[in-house]
């Protein structure tokens, strides 16, 4: 079953014809991923790399039913293809571009509010589904198929959780890369109910980082109503204070901020927290008991 | 709470490609003053000479003479004086510029002054505090407001949590009038007080939206004897992502204010940040290279930097990064821990011998990659004769890249 993403789902790639969008909706396809066209504004008729381009997503969902979107439009320009494509009433659009800006955020945000369609990222490395499909750019063959859900903040540190996993044996469902800017579409706390509902996935590595405090907000959900064993690691715990490293969102801000006090939120709801970013897969061997 | 660390936010060190872009408090109020938020008259100089002279054209009277640098606690440091004569302010501005300023902010080293805003002397009769910030929780921007202005606001959240006001803005509306009302009859301002606040905070949040801010803040916003409201200071940061369409604002960016080795990766597109270690990292992807920060300290070392090379890097990137890396002299040994994805390790392993051959690092590398074409990238390393050590986990990595940094350290 997984979540997000599987064998029915049909990929249109916003920004196809671009360097970045070419190269991944062609990984994409290599993977296994439906993938059935592209949108950029102007190019509509063209033929791309086999795949037909079109005006809008509107007429991209017309002409060939897809149900999923991926963005690789530059940042001035995003902001606007994320609301198109909900304007288009996609189900999920998987935005991966990084740096736009935080005012154009609030106005997708407010676009969004009651529309149907769920948002993953800004600023992210996408979503995989083990052995079925892929929208952004987790490197596919780092996957195994398995029973273990991630959702993470951090990139490279996904792919570093679905190694360690594949390391010791066990693969993945869905992997779910949410991005570290301010304002994000789907959350932890969006993400972890998703795997409540997934029966194959058994258990779920959550990645977090210092600033804001969305994974204290997750730990309080869990404590409260979920019942799959949950293997966590927030980076940043030697952050200096007052430091931003890199994402918009990884700031130790004091109070609610800081590795050390996401790290005690999420032992008190349950969660096995690795200390050192070498022992997700260790630990989830661990809890699972084998 | 998160959003109260002001302060800190607006202490952080600076990128332009990657940290929100800090500027002097009399650009802000330059800035601000663009959207009808008043401030005091005053003048910025960088010399001392003409200082009477400014000190005369705001009236003769009583002036203030202010250090201008990015960090806050100035006045406690001796960087802000009130000065009863155009004379007295002539000699203040002498023995504050050049002056090196240490602050709670400035850390040990201080900033050397080179700017001073000489701005008119107030009567005031109140101190205030507003800010607006962006509140993730909520996806929102809040406005913070307090009675108790002209202090810490972090020690006023601490000790007195009841004063600290907070109105979360609606996204679709933008900032009401009765919402900036609320706040000024919670402040206690009187009618009169209470519409010019109003207004003022509609200034302020207009400018918010306008410029792309991350953080505006005033303490004090002062309400003077005669009745009107003046940002006394102001901090404004930018969100970088957003200057592109800020062009003017790109120019206030004062590069004598930033480490000069953080400046020259920003040209390079790297995110560099410097520490106080000596073990050099270069990863790619800020979340690992925080938690390779945090591996290196669980093995008992201290890292020298945070440097994130991007997920797209290529060998000339590496290049970049490793010259950067080896201009901080307490760099005593390397940790190069790459997952690759889009950056294949074969080409971050070509990347890094050409750069170890061309500038000749004189320190250990440890390397540890991991993901797509590792087996080429690890023949490569193994091929090229020069004395790299590998490892296959990031734990291994640690360990050994600690030792050598140790072993390093006991031969100097």
């Amino acid at each position: 079953m997984a979540v997000l993403l599987d064998r029915n789902t049909r990929l249109v790639v916003q920004g196809l014809t671009g360097r970045e969008g070419t190269f991944h909706a062609k990984a994409a396809a290599a993977y296994g991923t439906t993938v059935v066209g592209g949108v950029t504004p102007g190019k509509g008729g063209m033929t791309h790399e086999g795949w037909p381009v079109f005006n809008s997503v509107h007429d991209a969902v017309r002409e060939t039913g897809a149900n999923a979107s991926v963005i690789f439009v530059p940042p001035p320009a995003a902001a606007d293809a994320i609301m198109e494509a909900t304007d288009a009433g996609i189900p999920l659009a998987v935005c991966i571009t990084e740096g736009i800006p935080t005012v154009d955020m609030l106005k997708v945000w407010t676009f969004m509010d009651g529309k149907k369609t769920r948002l993953v990222g800004p600023n992210c490395p996408g979503v995989i589904t083990a052995g079925q499909a892929k929208a952004g750019i987790i490197p596919g063959h780092i996957c195994k198929e398995g029973r273990i859900g991630i959702v993470s903040k951090s990139g490279t540190l996904t792919y570093e959780a679905i190694h360690q996993l594949s390391k010791q044996g066990m693969g993945q469902t869905t992997c779910i890369g949410i991005g570290g800017d301010p304002l994000i579409g789907t959350n932890f706390i969006d993400a972890l109910r998703l795997f409540a509902a997934d029966s194959d996935t058994e258990a779920v590595i959550m990645i977090g980082e210092i600033g804001g405090t969305a994974e204290q907000e997750a730990a309080a959900y869990i404590k409260k109503e979920f019942r799959k064993p949950v293997v966590g690691f927030i980076a940043g715990q030697t952050a200096p204070p007052g430091r931003r490293m890199g994402h918009a969102g990884a700031i130790i801000a004091g109070g609610q901020g800081t590795a050390a006090e996401k790290m005690e939120a999420l032992t008190k709801a349950g969660v096995r927290v690795a200390k050192s970013p070498a022992d997700m897969g260790v630990a989830m061997k661990e809890v699972l008991g084998r | 709470m998160y959003d109260l660390r002001l302060s800190d936010l607006a202490n952080r060190r600076q990128l332009t490609y990657i940290l929100p872009v800090k500027i002097h408090e009399y650009q802000a109020k330059a800035v601000l003053a663009r959207f009808g938020v008043p401030v005091p008259r005053g003048e910025v100089t960088f010399s001392a000479d003409n200082v009477a002279d400014i000190a005369r054209k705001l009236g003769g009277g009583v002036s203030v003479v202010k250090a201008q640098i990015h960090a806050g606690g100035r006045g406690k440091g001796g960087g802000v004086k009130v000065a009863k004569s155009p004379e007295e302010a002539q000699q203040l501005a002498r023995s504050i510029l050049g002056m090196t300023l240490v602050t709670h902010q400035t850390g040990p080293e201080g900033k050397k002054v080179g700017r001073l805003l000489i701005e008119e002397g107030l009567q005031i009769e109140r101190e205030l505090y507003v800010s607006i910030v962006i509140d993730r929780a909520s996806a929102s921007p809040v406005v913070i407001a307090s009675a108790a202005g002209g202090m810490d606001i972090e020690e006023v959240a601490a000790s007195h949590p009841e004063k600290i006001l907070r109105e979360t803005v609606q996204r679709g509306t933008g900032l009401l009038p009765f919402e900036g009302r609320k706040l000024a009859f919670a402040m206690g301002l009187d009618g009169a007080a209470a519409g010019k606040f109003t207004k003022v905070l509609a200034s302020l949040y207009e400018a918010f939206i306008a410029t792309d801010a991350s953080m505006i803040e005033i303490n004090p916003l002062v309400l003077t004897k005669e009745g009107n409201l003046l940002a006394l200071d102001a901090k404004v940061t930018f969100d970088d992502s957003a200057l592109y369409r800020h062009p003017d604002l790109k120019e206030l960016r004062d590069e004598s204010e930033e480490d000069p080795l953080e400046v020259e990766a920003s040209k390079f597109s790297l995110n560099y940040i410097r520490l106080d270690g000596n073990i050099g990292c270069m990863v790619n992807g800020a979340g690992l290279a925080m938690a390779t920060m945090d591996i290196i300290k669980l093995a008992g070392g201290e890292p020298a930097n945070f440097l994130d090379v991007g997920g797209g890097a290529n060998a000339e990137q590496i290049r970049n990064a490793f010259k950067i890396l080896m201009s901080d002299a307490n760099v005593k040994a390397v940790l190069i821990n790459i997952f690759g994805g889009i950056l294949r390790c074969d080409v971050l392993a070509q990347g890094v011998i050409a750069a170890v051959k061309e500038l000749g690092v004189p320190v250990p590398i440890v390397i540890r990659m991991e993901g797509t074409n590792v087996e080429e990238g690890k023949r490569l390393l193994q091929e090229s004769g020069l004395n790299f050590a590998t490892a296959d986990s990031m734990g291994e990595a640690a360990s050994k890249v600690v030792a050598s940094a140790a072993a390093q350290k006991g031969t100097n």
